[in-house]
């Protein structure tokens, strides 16, 4: 390496580091002062806990004085599923709109942007009236049903885009080979689309996790609320018991950094090499 | 085992004629070579008889069952396509065995015909191995194997060696020619190589814009091309063409004459005086001298040595390129000007429409 390769590395590397130290940072602060006594939160925020300012008093109360648990739960069950059904469906229609030519498709895959560039939301009042007409407010299944229609179209968008490139060789060969057609996508492309659909399911579970507005307009009773709202019910309009709140956005953040590991492994590139040439 | 037959085959793409009136009978166990230029038309058919394009009109008959309206899979085809097409995520043994599930064949069964085909094509060692794992040509045998499996009545390659080097390619079609007197199966093969279209055919189909310009044994093709796009299409290089006119007839005799050769004799046929003629003749058949019913004449501009034999570049006096291999060490010098004639069965005549006139060689 030469001087100049090295400044530039060097120079590429603090930009990155110095980007990582803001990503990270404030979950840190997060993470370490929910670990703290309250005076040592306001006190030093910025240091560790030590052996004086150690406390769990946060965790405790969460624990005890709310349904941690039950919120857990639900936004694990809402963001699962959902993330499940956008990525089925997600992959069978990106499948249908790239492979099968056939009256409307056009218009369907236009329809289908769209929603990528309209943001859901501006639909709640209409979601909220629609949800109460069939009897779904306050239940998980409103608010799956909400995330999967947010999630579709730009998972459909990003899917369709792999699938062009799998060889269409493959496909004929499969078809030759009598492989049925709902075969051929489930065993030749769908292994095949497997990075594709980590970074799908990346996108579609972080948002999802972190939605407090759907939560907040469709769920009114405990047994429905996500972790997001839950925690809400620490910060009040005079005290907030920030204990309580950091504690609880701590286990929050840990499922989502843990499907990120998990996903990030099946983010293998290269998986088709071999396939063709 | 099936012949294969295609009647009156049509291929359209909105207004775009792809394939025009096919008609082709291919019998059971031969050997079928398509070739043509690229978007002829030859790749397409292929993947008509096949099942994975629909025609625009016409009838394919694979052991004389109609197979119009059947899936590929029903027609009792296997295809060999020229990117492999190996399922990347399943290992050679999986590749081969993928297909036979659907099929209705028996687990014992699919056992044996993998063990037979992995033998026949010395894949043994590599059925455990997974297709990033292996080079061009041991993945273009496990294709044909997985091709074999299936057992099918037409096989059907798509420019099988188009991705494989020189040395491999030369290897795998002397393998696939073994292949194919080893099973005896109906083969149509796809290819833009003449070499390989030479080499392997039974019989060779040459196309051009979506038509079948010949059909006939690679010699005959060679040797009596019926028409102008054949006589330049097969062989390397190209035929020479040279323009000619009917000097006289007299007594079934045609004079033909043109700038640069000598007078040619031929059966009078429908030839009239002033009638527009092509001579054509193969760089192979020019040799250096003054005898023969065709002699041209050009300066050397090129020589290009390839060791038995060289080609060389002459420009004639009305500013037209030829092609002459010159056998033998001694090659003319760029610059120098000289004769070359050919023997009188080595001369091919085309009418002003492109097709074939009988020769003195011919009569």
């Amino acid at each position: 390496m030469t001087v100049e390769q090295r400044a530039r590395s060097l120079g590429v590397h603090l930009v990155l580091i110095a980007y990582s130290v803001l990503a990270v940072g404030p979950i840190l602060l997060v993470v370490m002062n929910s670990f703290k006594v309250r005076s040592a939160i306001f006190g030093s925020p910025l240091a560790p806990p030590d052996a004086a300012t150690f406390s769990l008093a946060g965790y405790e109360k969460v624990f005890r004085s709310s349904h941690i648990l039950t919120y857990y739960s639900n936004s694990l069950i809402v963001t699962l599923v959902s993330m499940a059904l956008v990525l089925l469906f997600g992959a069978m229609a990106a499948w249908a709109l790239t492979e099968y030519r056939f009256r409307g498709s056009t218009a369907l895959a236009l329809f289908l942007s769209i929603g990528i560039m309209v943001p859901i939301r501006l639909g709640s009042v209409a979601i909220l009236s629609m949800m109460r007409s069939a009897g779904l407010n306050d239940t998980l299944t409103a608010l799956i049903l909400v995330y999967v229609a947010q999630g579709l179209p730009m998972s459909i968008f990003i899917l369709s885009e792999f699938i062009q490139q799998v060889p269409k060789d493959l496909r004929d060969a499969a078809r030759c080979d009598g492989v049925p057609e709902t075969r051929i996508f489930f065993e030749v492309v769908a292994p095949l689309l497997r990075p594709a659909i980590a970074t799908v399911a990346v996108f579609t579970i972080v948002p999802i996790w972190n939605d407090l507005w759907f939560p907040l307009i469709l769920t009114s009773s405990d047994s429905t609320h996500t972790v997001t709202l839950g925690v809400q019910q620490f910060l009040g309009q005079y005290i907030t018991d920030w204990n309580s709140v950091l504690a609880a956005l701590s286990m929050a953040i840990l499922p989502v950094v843990v499907i990120y590991v998990i996903l990030s492994r099946q983010l293998i590139a290269g998986l088709t090499s071999g396939a063709v040439k | 085992m099936a012949d294969l037959r295609i009647e009156h085959l049509n291929k359209r793409y909105g207004v775009t004629t792809v394939l025009n009136d096919i008609n082709l009978n291919i019998e059971d166990g031969e050997f079928v070579v398509l070739v043509g230029p690229s978007g002829c038309g030859k790749s397409t058919l292929l993947r008509m008889i096949a099942g994975l394009d629909g025609a625009s009109g016409g009838d394919i008959h694979i052991a004389g069952k109609l197979v119009n309206t059947l899936a590929p899979a029903e027609r009792g085809i296997a295809m060999v396509f020229q990117s492999y097409a190996l399922y990347p995520h399943m290992n050679v043994r999986k590749n081969m065995t993928f297909g036979l599930k659907f099929t209705g064949v028996r687990p014992a069964e699919r056992e044996r015909r993998v063990t037979e085909a992995a033998r026949m094509l010395r894949l043994e060692e590599l059925l455990e191995r997974y297709p990033r794992d292996l080079s061009g040509g041991q993945r273009q045998r496990v294709a044909i194997g997985r091709a074999i499996v299936r057992e099918p009545a037409v096989f059907l390659f798509d420019e099988p060696l188009s991705n494989l080097d020189a040395a491999l390619r030369v290897s795998t079609r002397v393998e696939i020619a073994n292949l194919h007197r080893l099973l005896k199966s109906t083969i149509v093969y796809v290819t833009h190589d003449q070499v390989e279209a030479m080499t392997l055919a039974d019989r060779i189909v040459v196309m051009n814009r979506g038509c079948i310009e010949q059909v006939g044994r690679p010699l005959d093709l060679y040797y009596a091309p019926a028409n102008l796009f054949v006589a330049g299409f097969i062989g390397s290089p190209a035929m020479n063409f040279f323009e000619a006119r009917v000097k006289s007839v007299e007594g079934g005799r045609a004079c033909v004459a043109g700038p640069g050769f000598r007078s040619l004799d031929l059966p009078a046929g429908h030839l009239k005086i002033g009638d527009a003629l092509t001579v054509g003749i193969r760089p192979e058949h020019l040799a250096q001298g003054e005898d023969g019913p065709l002699a041209v004449e050009g300066v050397v501009e090129l020589v290009e040595r390839l060791g038995e034999s060289s080609f060389a570049y002459l420009r004639r006096d009305d500013g037209r390129l030829f092609v002459a291999e010159i056998r033998g060490r001694q090659t003319p010098p760029p610059g120098e000007r000289v004769t070359l004639t050919a023997a009188a069965r080595d001369v091919h005549v085309f009418d002003a429409s492109g097709l074939r006139i009988a020769t003195p060689n011919d009569v």
